[in-house]
């Protein structure tokens, strides 16, 4: 295998002059075992099936490519909502910018004291869901991250969650390379809200990593921000419990290139795992992929995934999803849409949709398409006196609401369509 | 009101002739109505008034108060006065039919240089004239059609029409798929929105809805003309010999 071994060498090349973040116990080890499995998979090349659509050459490269930063007068998204702030700044945690981080309900610590703690939680959780994610799909990158991250937070929710901790993550050198790695973990009927906001970095990868007990609830609203020139390789690996929920919305404006893959796990019955994702992009260098895998392990529980891109001037848009029922998992209900509204011929959509299904009474449905503006809706619009640009807004909106329906919080909701608007009406 | 002049139309894409010289003129505070059996070109009409992609007009003319409608842009019609209730209302998922409401109510004075209505003077309006044709907070606050019954939807036309107070209302086969008393709402709805300075042309197969809204002048469209007009009591002929005696006689 020539290619295999070729792809080994140029792994071991680019790790040669990697050193592993200082820190004792655990935290090394859990290091050292990623590297491990980086070296052992290699990083991912255009040859890859899972990055046949997507080139992650600049994510893999030892150089970060730069990344202008946006100049923009916008209040901070979720500004209006009472919530924990925890601030990085290209990566690195911010205290001063940040509030205490403390809440009911929850426990916040940097990943680095966490690491320096000999028993804490947070070993039985970092690196473990990734690597229980590499199967059957290998995400290299993933491993990379657990390997090399340098800053992050875990949250342990005990309860009710008095407020949404928002971890918020500014952009503001042009060349920074940040990794983070987050955990969540939600004891038994405990509940929170985790929101994500900001472009981060020229170049960001970041894992989370949540556990969700018996009758958790996880919910988390993410925006990718709007520099253009990012780059972003995010993964989500999530194990779900009985009777349990998970739920992730995430929101991109923008950027180069943008890999969000989600991981889940539904391990117990009668749970409810719903992931989704709009994103908007303008141009040719717009390139942007949502890659999921939801395995359902248990029975009478229920998957969605709602995935739509709105693509003008050239961009790309990417969508992977697969659901595999596992034998034994009846009762399975599993949804999967992913949809792009492409405003010109320029635009394309690239989709893989797969079902695998080892389970005899189950319903699953998959659907992908691409298309344009219903001129028959266009036109009802305009000709009750609403302007074409303003009708094509409304229109693009429309085609985005299954998705953003998928939030729960209208307070969040609202706060993404007046950004999308906004978005809408400096793109047209 | 609206003055129509030799209109020919015929579809973009191909060579089919749909109309073949519309003559038709509308005075301020009348209601005329258009009859004739499927193909004639009576839907076509009203799309060509109200400036629907797809059709290329080859001859003739259209005014609103003296305006070239045909020189204008869908919204801008909408923005002169004119008005289509259409026969299959379109649902738009994710927009609130108050949000639609309110942002077209707000182009169109826009537009003509009027202030925009606040939030609250707004919700006033449409609150009174949804109650007279039942329709419900429930259903404002729905996404456009989406869900609506035949009969919603149509009532949905009435209460655009009523907002948006245009002076040339066109409805294209409002009839279709209502039962009686969803047809007497509708009807109620639109006799409310008479008056002198508003004229009305009613596109129609069937005779019944003339029953509700009475008519000035019934024409008779056939084959992209209109081949005979006359009083109310055309419409009664139609009814009662159906088309092929009046197509014989002018024929």
């Amino acid at each position: 295998m020539a290619l295999a071994k070729q792809k080994l060498d140029a792994t071991e090349a680019r790790l040669a002059d990697v050193a592993l973040p200082e820190g004792a116990a655990w935290g090394m080890s859990a290091r050292t075992a990623a590297l491990a499995r980086v070296r052992q998979m290699g990083l991912p090349t255009r040859r890859d099936e899972y990055w046949k659509y997507t080139d992650p050459t600049t994510l893999t490269a030892a150089d970060a490519p730069q990344a202008a930063v946006l100049q923009s007068d916008e209040e901070p998204l979720f500004d209006t909502v009472d919530r924990v702030r925890i601030v990085f700044v290209d990566g690195v945690f911010d205290a001063d910018a940040s509030d205490d981080l403390t809440a009911e309900g929850v426990e916040i610590e940097r990943l680095a004291d966490a690491m320096a703690t000999d028993i804490h939680w947070a070993k039985e959780l970092y690196g473990v869901l990734e690597a229980r994610g590499q199967r059957p799909v290998e995400r290299p990158l993933a491993a990379l991250n657990t390997a090399l991250a340098t800053d992050g937070v875990v949250i342990r929710v005990t309860g009710q969650a008095e407020k949404p901790i928002n971890l918020i993550y500014l952009h503001k050198d042009n060349a920074s390379d940040a990794i983070l790695h987050n955990l969540v973990k939600v004891e038994a009927g405990a509940a929170v809200t985790l929101l994500e906001t900001g472009p981060a970095a020229a170049r960001f990868s970041k894992s989370l990593e949540v556990d969700v007990a018996e009758g958790g609830r996880f919910n988390h609203v993410r925006a990718q921000g709007r520099d253009h020139e990012r780059r972003a390789v995010t993964h989500c690996f999530a194990r779900i419990a009985a009777h349990s929920t998970f739920k992730s919305f995430t929101m991109t404006f923008n950027g180069v290139l943008t890999r969000n893959e989600c991981v889940l796990e539904i391990v117990g019955d009668d749970a409810v795992a719903h992931v989704a994702g709009a994103c908007v992009g303008d141009g040719r260098d717009f390139h942007h992929d949502d890659t999921v895998f939801i395995t359902h392990d248990a029975v009478n529980c229920e998957s969605r995934q709602v995935f739509k891109k709105v693509l003008r001037n050239g961009a790309t848009g990417v969508f992977q999803g697969k659901i595999l029922v596992k034998e034994g998992a009846q009762k399975t209900d599993g949804y999967q849409i992913s949809q792009s509204l492409l405003l010109d011929d320029d635009s394309q959509f690239l989709a893989k949709p797969e079902l695998e299904i080892y389970a005899d009474d189950v319903a699953c449905s998959h659907g992908s398409t691409s298309g344009a503006i219903d001129e028959t809706a266009l036109f009802y619009l305009c000709s009750r006196g609403i302007p074409q640009h303003d009708a094509r807004k409304l229109l693009t909106l429309s085609f985005l609401a299954e998705a953003l329906e998928e939030i729960e919080d209208q307070t969040l909701t609202e706060e993404l369509r007046d950004r999308l608007e906004g978005w809408l009406s400096r793109h047209s | 009101m609206l003055k129509i002049t030799g209109l020919e139309v015929k579809l973009e894409e191909e060579e089919k002739q749909i109309l073949k010289g519309v003559d038709l003129s509308i005075e301020p505070g009348m209601v005329h109505a258009i009859m004739g059996p499927n193909g004639s070109g009576k839907s076509t009409l009203s799309y060509v008034l109200s400036g629907k992609g797809g059709y290329e007009v080859t001859g003739g003319s259209a005014a609103l108060e003296g305006n070239d409608l045909l020189d204008m842009e869908p919204e801008e019609r909408a923005a002169a006065g004119l008005f289509l209730a259409f026969q299959y209302p379109v649902e738009i998922p994710g927009v609130g039919n108050m949000t639609f409401l309110r942002t077209a109510v707000n182009a169109q004075r826009k537009v003509r240089g009027e202030p925009e209505l606040s939030a609250g003077d707004f919700l006033k309006e449409v609150r009174a004239k949804a109650k007279d044709l039942r329709i419900d907070a429930e259903m404002l606050k729905r996404p456009v059609n989406v869900g609506f019954s035949g009969g919603e939807k149509k009532r949905n036309e009435i209460l655009q029409m009523a907002m948006l107070e245009p002076k040339m209302c066109i409805l294209d086969e409002t009839d279709s798929g209502l039962d009686v008393d969803a047809m007497k709402l509708v009807a109620d709805g639109v006799n409310a929105l008479r008056s002198e300075g508003r004229s009305f042309l009613v596109i129609t197969h069937y005779q019944r809805l003339l029953d509700h809204i009475k008519p000035d002048i019934v024409h008779i469209m056939a084959d992209g003309r209109i081949v005979k007009s006359g009083g109310p009591e055309l419409a009664l002929e139609v009814e009662n010999n159906g088309y092929a005696d009046i197509l014989a006689e002018v024929a």
